[in-house]
């Protein structure tokens, strides 16, 4: 193995590990302030997939300058998510907020067969090719070779990242969010609407999860109906490995999964590659079932 | 008839075939300090409780600053001008001391999620406004120096402080404690005491749910005292102390004064 190949798959690892932070952060939200795993949040990143691509054509055939049709593209994906996601809260997950835990967890999965099947009605079953709006070109810096796209990819989900912490940490909402996390009847009595706090903590996942499925479907060119069911999986163990209901965790899982699936294709078939994601499950459930940098003891459903 | 912020009328809740509240009555005058006491198991919190909308009452209404108090949602009662803190502290842990306080600021502030994601001049002007009062409150309950500590390594006395300034920064108009001496020491009471006082001088009514049988009677201007539910005495402190039922509740037969016993 030679140094060079090892950086690149570093380099690939970081890329798809960013996106997989991006979608664990909309799980460890979610069980942070509900105790609830998501399942269905996979599919709400899919949704971002196929509404963008849609929605770029549009906007190119409107003759509109390509980067613009990308960020109004990104926006109506985002706003589309967010609506779908708090959607699902309230009508599937709000009824169920004081039911047995096994009864959200079971809904959540029918919530994710329900949204793909819904998909293919809406958007068909084909793959649709994402126009390519940042050059997907390899680029040789050193050793490694890169894409525009990965470029921006890369700090896209930096950026989204800070200003998540930072709005959780600052603001008065996040304030909220994290009362509402710890002690969900007290925040209720020191005036805290905690419905409408979990509504925006859903619309927030969800948004970020909407980037996060216009992020692949640019990289790969293509989104299809079925591109959030692996990715959501993934993501999910990357939330477990961080330590679900930590953000911190959620980031630092998501870029660690990424690079050892990619320098893990160093030594194997390329397609093997969906092994170590649950192999890495599997051990982190065996030997730190609270996760990388939880201190909760993780409960499960 | 002075002027009562709140008022329990024939308030009834029943659980299965238990009646842990029957048909309790009582007024709390605007500004004043209202001790509610009783023996374990007397019903105080459930009171509390359905004061507070966690149980809707079977029979019986109450009426708050006028107007019928009928919460659907926790945050409702805060809304309303009612805050509480809790026999069991219940902080958040992992918040820094100025951040609980400013979490009870929410209620009074209207900026949403919009504003605070996209920084408009109101939001930011709206926070400043919160981490000020915030500030403010600390100073109030004299806890200035911990602003920025995790408000789980707080000592005990100051946790119960800061609940209450917690309770505070939603602008009540009412601010109930929940046996807030439980576990202080002389010192911390003696405090407490103080702070309570305070309170009410600075015209927010408080209700005082207390075991501390010294507080209640030094700090308090009017008492009710529930037994099995039901409302056994209403009146001063002196009254109070001299009521056979109440000697009787408390010491099971005719003893000494319920003020010697603390």
């Amino acid at each position: 193995m030679s140094i060079d190949v090892l950086l690149q798959q570093i380099v690939n690892g970081l890329v798809v590990g960013s996106v997989y932070a991006l979608v664990a952060l909309g799980y460890t939200m979610v069980y942070g302030i509900l105790q609830l795993i998501n399942f269905a949040h996979g599919e709400i990143v899919m949704i971002g997939g196929p509404t963008s691509v849609f929605a770029t054509k549009w906007l190119l055939s409107m003759g509109r300058p390509s980067l613009l049709a990308l960020l109004i593209a990104i926006l109506v994906a985002m706003v589309v998510c967010a609506v779908v996601g708090v959607a699902i809260e309230r009508v599937a997950y709000r009824p169920l907020r004081n039911a047995p835990r096994l009864a959200p967890l079971i809904t959540a999965i029918g919530v994710s067969i329900l949204l793909q099947q819904l998909a293919i009605l809406v958007f068909g079953r084909n793959y649709f090719t994402f126009p390519e709006l940042i050059s997907r070109d390899p680029i040789t810096i050193g050793v490694v070779t890169v894409t525009m796209n990965e470029i921006v990819i890369l700090l896209a989900s930096v950026a989204l990242m800070a200003a998540l912490l930072w709005l959780v940490h600052n603001t008065k909402i996040g304030t909220a969010m994290r009362a509402t996390a710890e002690n969900q009847k007290v925040a209720g009595l020191m005036g805290i609407d905690v419905n409408k706090i979990i509504a925006i903590t859903f619309a927030i996942g969800s948004g970020l999860g909407a980037i996060a499925g216009v992020m692949v479907a640019s990289n790969y060119g293509q989104a299809h109906y079925y591109m959030g069911f692996m990715l959501g999986l993934k993501a999910f163990t990357a939330a477990v490995m961080g330590g679900i209901g930590n953000l911190w965790g959620a980031m630092v899982g998501g870029l660690i999964l990424g690079l050892v699936e990619n320098v893990g294709l160093i030594f194997v078939r390329g397609d093997y590659k969906d092994i170590f994601a649950f192999v890495v499950l599997v051990l982190v459930l065996i030997f730190r079932p609270q996760g990388l940098i939880g201190e909760r003891v993780a409960e499960r459903a | 008839m002075a002027d009562m912020l709140f008022t329990a009328e024939g308030v009834t809740k029943r659980f299965g075939g238990v009646t842990a509240l029957d048909n309790v009555s009582m007024q709390i005058p605007r500004g004043s300090i209202f001790g509610l006491i009783g023996p374990n198991g007397a019903g105080k919190t459930t009171f509390f409780n359905t004061l507070t909308g966690l149980y809707q009452v079977d029979e019986g209404k109450f009426l708050f600053d006028g107007k019928p108090l009928n919460v659907k949602a926790p945050h409702e009662v805060a809304q309303v001008g009612i805050a509480r803190t809790f026999q069991n502290i219940r902080l958040f842990g992992e918040m820094t001391v100025l951040e609980n306080v400013m979490v009870g600021r929410h209620v009074r502030t209207k900026a949403g999620a919009f504003g605070a994601i996209f920084r408009t001049p109101s939001a930011r002007r709206e926070e400043a406004e919160i981490e000020q009062r915030a500030h403010e409150l600390l100073a109030y309950i004299d806890l200035s120096k911990r602003a920025g500590d995790k408000s789980r390594t707080l000592a005990y006395g100051e946790q119960r402080r800061l609940e209450i300034a917690r309770a505070l920064a939603t602008d009540p108009k009412m601010v109930a404690l929940d046996e807030p001496a439980a576990g202080m020491n002389a010192t911390e009471t003696v405090t407490l005491r103080t702070l309570i006082e305070r309170i009410a001088n600075d015209g927010t009514t408080v209700m005082l749910i207390e075991h501390d049988m010294r507080l209640v009677m030094n700090v308090c201007q009017h008492i009710v005292v529930l037994d099995y539910g039901k409302k056994i005495a209403d009146g001063t402190p002196s009254q109070i102390q001299k009521d056979p039922a109440v000697i009787k509740a408390y010491l099971g037969g005719a003893h000494a004064e319920v003020g010697a016993k603390a």
